[in-house]
């Protein structure tokens, strides 16, 4: 496959084997942050939109990208960021939810918008006890909002007796 | 007068200032989760910290990035506000902080998302999600240390006597100010003041803690006089880029 010949749905093929690096069970198109792809004159250009603003896997992402495209014998490539529209967890599909789980992170639940400031009290929710990925119980409890990575929270279920992260709703 | 530039430089400059402060509570944290959530928070604000000076470089053209702006600048040309570069404190100085500032902060991102500029509409709508969160972890513990023990009481409330004398630095407007606004660019930061002031204050009540009656609001940062923290602060932050200088990793 040469640059001049590729298909935008070749490159997003090929992209769909490039994983996320800290949830390597995700690829990035199933992540939502490949927000395009152009083939122009043998250039391909890829627009990515982070998750966080200082997500540190970023970089790593964007050499990974360009990695497989050029095994698949394309290039030049071009990788763009984009900040508008922001990333939402909303964009992972049921399917990327289910794998989420079966790895052992619990899936977000929808990203609502807030209305009010400050939320103090926040009502019994999905997000508040999220499911059990192990033993799939809601007797759980959210330890902490922030996780070994900007994406995730730290996680108890008081069934199983098993700490477990939570992607975050965002 | 470069009104944009200047106005990134004051965004820019609160977010890094106060993101390495947080770093420095990495591995000294009370307990683990909160060594980790610090950190997080951190680098959400040095990642801000990079998209708008990253921006400011930009529209300045003069050649330089976010990197030269952040490592290469002497304390007399940082724009933040006093309040960022206090010292850490102790766990309550910290989250008073925190509480002070994200608000602050998530009612300006809040603003700049119907900024005529797309990029930093765009940076901007990133940054209220993230505010989000900070706003509620800082609220949190602040009502946990108003409402645990004695000896929390009173050092979450020292932290809010010594530090409320800082935050009308966040809402005085300059001309810098007044351009940006007025091209849409930016926000004018007085118009943030009452919606930050009620809710800080419901939050600070609910906690049992006082506001202290000061007379005097400290400012200076936004035109570069600085605390004399701030140099040692940034002796430590710079010292790898002035001294290796095109390090890469």
């Amino acid at each position: 496959m040469s640059a001049a010949s590729a298909t935008r749905d070749e490159v997003f093929e090929i992209l769909d084997t490039v994983k996320d690096p800290e949830v390597p069970v995700l690829s990035v198109v199933e992540l939502g942050i490949v927000r395009d792809v152009s083939v122009d004159a043998g250039a391909v250009t890829v627009t990515l939109t982070p998750t966080y603003s200082g997500c540190p896997a970023m970089r790593v992402i964007e050499d990974d990208i360009t990695a497989a495209l050029v095994e698949h014998g394309l290039g030049p490539v071009r990788i763009e960021t984009v900040y508008a529209p922001a990333w939402t967890t909303d964009w992972l599909s049921d399917e990327a939810k289910r794998k989420l789980e079966a790895y052992g992170i619990a899936p977000p639940g929808r990203a609502s918008k807030e209305t009010t400031l400050v939320s103090l009290t926040r009502a019994p929710s999905a997000a508040a006890s999220p499911r059990c990925p192990y033993c799939h119980s809601r007797d759980t409890v959210v330890k902490s909002e922030f996780g070994s990575t900007a994406c995730k929270s730290i996680c108890f279920c008081n069934a199983c007796s098993q700490p477990f992260e939570m992607f975050k709703a965002l | 007068m470069n009104a944009p530039f200047e106005y990134l430089l004051r965004l820019g400059d609160d977010r890094i200032i106060l993101g390495h402060r947080l770093s420095e509570w990495c591995g000294h944290a009370p307990i683990l989760e909160e060594d980790i959530a610090l950190a997080n928070i951190a680098l959400d604000l040095i990642g801000q910290a990079s998209l708008l000076l990253g921006l400011a470089g930009k529209i300045e053209g003069q050649g330089r990035d976010g990197d030269a702006l952040a490592y290469l600048r002497d304390a007399v040309e940082f724009r933040n506000a006093l309040l960022l570069e206090l010292p850490k404190g102790d766990f309550a100085v910290t989250i008073v902080r925190q509480l002070f500032f994200s608000v602050f902060a998530l009612l300006q991102a809040e603003a700049l998302e119907r900024s005529s500029d797309q990029e930093l509409a765009g940076i901007a709508a990133k940054a209220v999600k993230e505010f989000r969160y900070h706003v509620r972890h800082s609220a949190d513990w602040v009502l946990k240390l108003g409402g645990g023990t004695t000896e929390s009481q009173n050092r979450a409330q020292r932290a809010v006597d010594d530090l409320w004398r800082y935050t009308g630095e966040l809402f005085l407007a300059d001309d810098v100010d007044r351009a940006a606004a007025a091209s849409g660019f930016g926000v004018d930061p007085s118009t943030l003041e009452n919606a930050w002031s009620e809710t800080v204050r419901d939050v600070l009540a609910r906690a049992g803690l006082t506001i202290p009656d000061v007379s005097y609001m400290q400012r200076g940062g936004r035109t570069g006089r600085h605390t004399e923290h701030l140099g040692h602060l940034l002796g430590e932050m710079q010292i790898l880029a002035r001294s290796h200088p095109g390090a890469s990793w």
